[in-house]
């Protein structure tokens, strides 16, 4: 099943097409990325990805910590092996909003990590257990070391990367149309969008003629089509204890919630106090409204 | 203010002030301003303006109580402020989307200025000093966006300054006396913190000129009538002080819904990446507001070409006063400016779209027909305009065209007057 519905492959096919033909397509296809890219700007992507249901898209927005937790088992048993939180703490772990886990296990997650620290009275440096307080870290010492061990390519630091990709949706002929609806819609879920496409866009072989690089990856989503990273999940990758499906799709899923999580960790917080804000904001609106117009009554106008 | 003081302090403690620090009569007189009768809620921006500087402002100083200016540690210390400082994301999250509606609140602002022809005789100063503090808050702006330190950040930073290069001989020198470096790096970063902190003061100095420009001509109206009787005017408080509040409220409907439910939707994902020196993004884009002009830079195929069209496209806006040859203030009375006005609009529009857009193709081509519509507006349909047009029927008074020439005729009934007293 592939999920991801590609713009691009409009255009393979153009150029393998006759050439009276090809005028038309390129035409077509110029046109249509003009009309859909039209929020490119805003989005940030160029690429067009499904769309998926996630629990934090639109004014309600909320996490779903069972999810969180499954994906933070999928980031810890998977993707932390080259990829960093570095902007995490362990402690977030348990705060509200989040995964929720108990003090204690947030406290065992931390220490089960060593953490260089020092210098000590002796001027020395050492390891000890991690604290809540700690960073998540990168497993690697540092950008080079990480470029040594993986072929040259840097795996990114996964803090923000909800908020760093994105893609765009698939338009309406007018610009201004698809800015409303992605504004009214509440939907910040681009980057989700994205990363679900990305982990779950491996095809087994590269289209026919398709060239890749030495120890690159086909992937339908990720720029230029080459990735170094290779397909990092499938079916039965991590064993869920609660009984969800062990499939690629749901890893993807739910390891991409916990990303989102982890780059906008107060959401939850955010979208609810916003619905309070804005119901405050209407009845001011409405009884500043009455008053001006009684005001305004004494008066011809 | 420049209008007859209608203040009368109570005996005793108000008295004693007054003959020493009229400054209660300041402000009395400030809300009692005769303002035309027939404001309609385009002339509440100026209001949701001072709104906006006063929101930058606050959220600014507390932001800079917990950010750092360092190239090594600006992008954490912003992520510091959103995860760990007590409502830090409110706090950031409510200032880039503020300079988001401080600019749409700016466009709209001057927009219905060039409608209603309000730089014209005796406003010039006004309009000037209007342009003055656009200028103002487009630097901040954009010196503003630096501090985040993203690859945008970076990149947008790198590209605009660059363009000082081409001015001839001194260029280079200049750039690089800009960054205190030889690249953008930690100095650029450290100046644009203390210059982006510094220029909201001058904003906010020329605001208050602004202000008391205007308190001094007294506000343009939409019939574009100045002010001949009493009867044409209301006191600003309690009439435009609830029309402004009301405006006010339903504008921070907009602002809260861009905090609340899609703050990154007018920022560019890629700044939500650490600058990278070594690592250029494939399309680098100014935020949004700096489109048009950006699209202006652009359209020209000479860099110097580009940096003087698009410093110009601005500076021209300060000769509106003189360009425009109409004695008719308002368009509701210029059938031809009227059509002009909206086809500018829809121009300046068209070159925030283009300059969103990669530099190539059919894109240069209409960047380059707008922007010279951009200009063929002020330099030649502007002062043309002004001869050959046939005005239409500008009504005599702004009572008149408010309650009808009967109205006019008779004295003003109880519901003008009763303003005065209360």
């Amino acid at each position: 099943m592939t999920n991801t519905l590609l713009m691009r492959t409009v255009a393979h096919k153009g150029a393998r097409m006759t050439f009276g033909s090809l005028k038309g397509v390129a035409v077509a296809t110029a046109l249509t990325m003009a009309l859909a890219t039209s929020s490119a700007h805003a989005a940030g992507g160029g690429v067009t990805v499904e769309a998926q249901d996630w629990s934090f898209s639109g004014v309600t927005g909320h996490f779903d910590k069972a999810q969180l937790q499954r994906g933070f088992q999928v980031y810890k048993e998977v993707c932390s092996s080259c990829h960093g939180l570095k902007f995490l703490h362990w402690r977030n772990l348990g705060e509200t909003g989040g995964p929720g886990f108990s003090e204690a296990e947030v406290k065992a997650l931390a220490a089960a990590a060593e953490v260089q620290d020092g210098p000590d009275d002796e001027g020395e440096m050492f390891d000890r257990p991690g604290l809540p307080s700690d960073s998540m870290g990168s497993p690697f010492a540092n950008d080079a070391a990480a470029r040594a061990s993986n072929n040259g390519a840097l795996p990114p630091d996964l803090s923000l990367i909800a908020k760093a990709r994105g893609v765009t949706r698939p338009g309406l002929p007018i610009a201004p149309l698809n800015w409303l609806r992605d504004i009214i819609s509440g939907d910040e879920t681009g980057g989700a969008d994205y990363l679900y496409g990305l982990l779950t866009g491996y095809p087994e072989n590269p289209p026919e003629g398709f060239v890749l690089s030495e120890g690159m990856n086909y992937n339908t989503v990720y720029e230029g089509h080459q990735i170094a990273m290779a397909a990092p999940l499938s079916d039965d990758a991590v064993e869920y204890s609660d009984g969800t499906p062990q499939t690629l799709q749901q890893h993807a899923k739910d390891v991409t919630a916990f990303l989102m999580w982890a780059a906008e960790p107060k959401l939850e917080e955010r979208k609810s106090l916003g619905i309070r804000v804005m119901l405050y904001l209407l009845i001011l609106s409405a009884l500043l409204y009455l008053t001006k117009r009684s005001l305004w009554s004494r008066l011809k106008h | 203010m420049s209008h007859e003081s209608t203040y009368q302090p109570k005996p005793g403690l108000e008295r004693w002030m007054d003959d020493r620090l009229p400054i209660v009569r300041m402000g009395a007189d400030f809300l009692a301003m005769p303002t035309p009768r027939n404001l309609n809620y385009f002339y509440t921006f100026g209001g949701i303006l001072t709104f906006c500087l006063i929101v930058q402002l606050v959220t600014g100083i507390v932001l800079a109580m917990h950010y750092k200016p360092s190239a090594a540690e600006a992008f954490a210390s912003v992520e510091h402020i959103m995860r760990d400082v007590n409502w830090g994301w409110l706090l950031r999250y409510t200032h880039a989307v503020g300079a988001s509606m401080f600019f749409i609140a700016v466009y709209i602002h001057i927009a219905r200025g060039m409608y209603y022809g309000s730089y014209k005789q005796p406003r010039e100063i006004l309009w000037i000093l209007g342009v003055l503090i656009f200028l103002l808050m487009m630097a901040t702006a954009f010196m503003g966006y630096t501090l985040v330190w993203g690859q945008m950040s970076f990149w947008g930073v790198t590209v605009i300054t660059n363009l000082f290069s081409a001015i001839p001989f001194v260029g280079e020198s200049i750039v690089q006396w800009l960054w205190g470096n030889f690249a953008v790096a930690d100095s650029t970063l450290n100046r644009f913190f203390a210059l982006h902190y510094l220029l909201p003061f001058a904003i906010l100095g020329c605001v208050g000129l602004h202000i008391w420009a205007l308190h001094v001509t007294g506000s343009n109206n939409p019939q574009g009538v100045e002010v001949k009787s009493g009867s044409d005017t209301l006191p600003f408080h309690p009439y435009y002080t609830v029309k402004d509040m009301f405006a006010l409220a339903v504008f921070c409907i907009v602002f809260a819904w861009f905090v609340f439910q899609v703050p990154n939707y007018l920022g560019h994902t890629d700044n939500y990446n650490q600058a990278n020196p070594l690592s250029t993004p494939a399309h680098i884009v100014p935020e949004w507001y700096f489109l048009p002009f950006y699209a202006i830079l652009r359209a020209i195929p000479d860099k110097l070409g580009g940096v003087i069209a698009m410093f110009g496209s601005i500076a021209i806006l300060f000769f509106l006063p003189w360009l425009d040859r109409s004695r008719i203030k308002s368009a509701k009375y210029r059938p031809m400016y009227k059509w002009f006005f909206w086809l500018f609009a829809f121009v300046v529009c068209c070159l925030g779209y283009l300059g969103a857009k990669p530099a190539e193709g059919i894109y240069v081509t209409l960047s380059q027909l707008c922007t010279a519509y951009y200009f063929a507006h002020f330099l030649i349909i502007l002062p043309f305009l002004g001869i050959i047009e046939k005005p239409g029927n500008v009504p005599v008074s702004i009572t008149e065209s408010v309650l009808g020439k009967d109205g006019a005729g008779g004295t003003p009934d109880g519901a003008a007057a009763a303003p005065e007293t209360r």
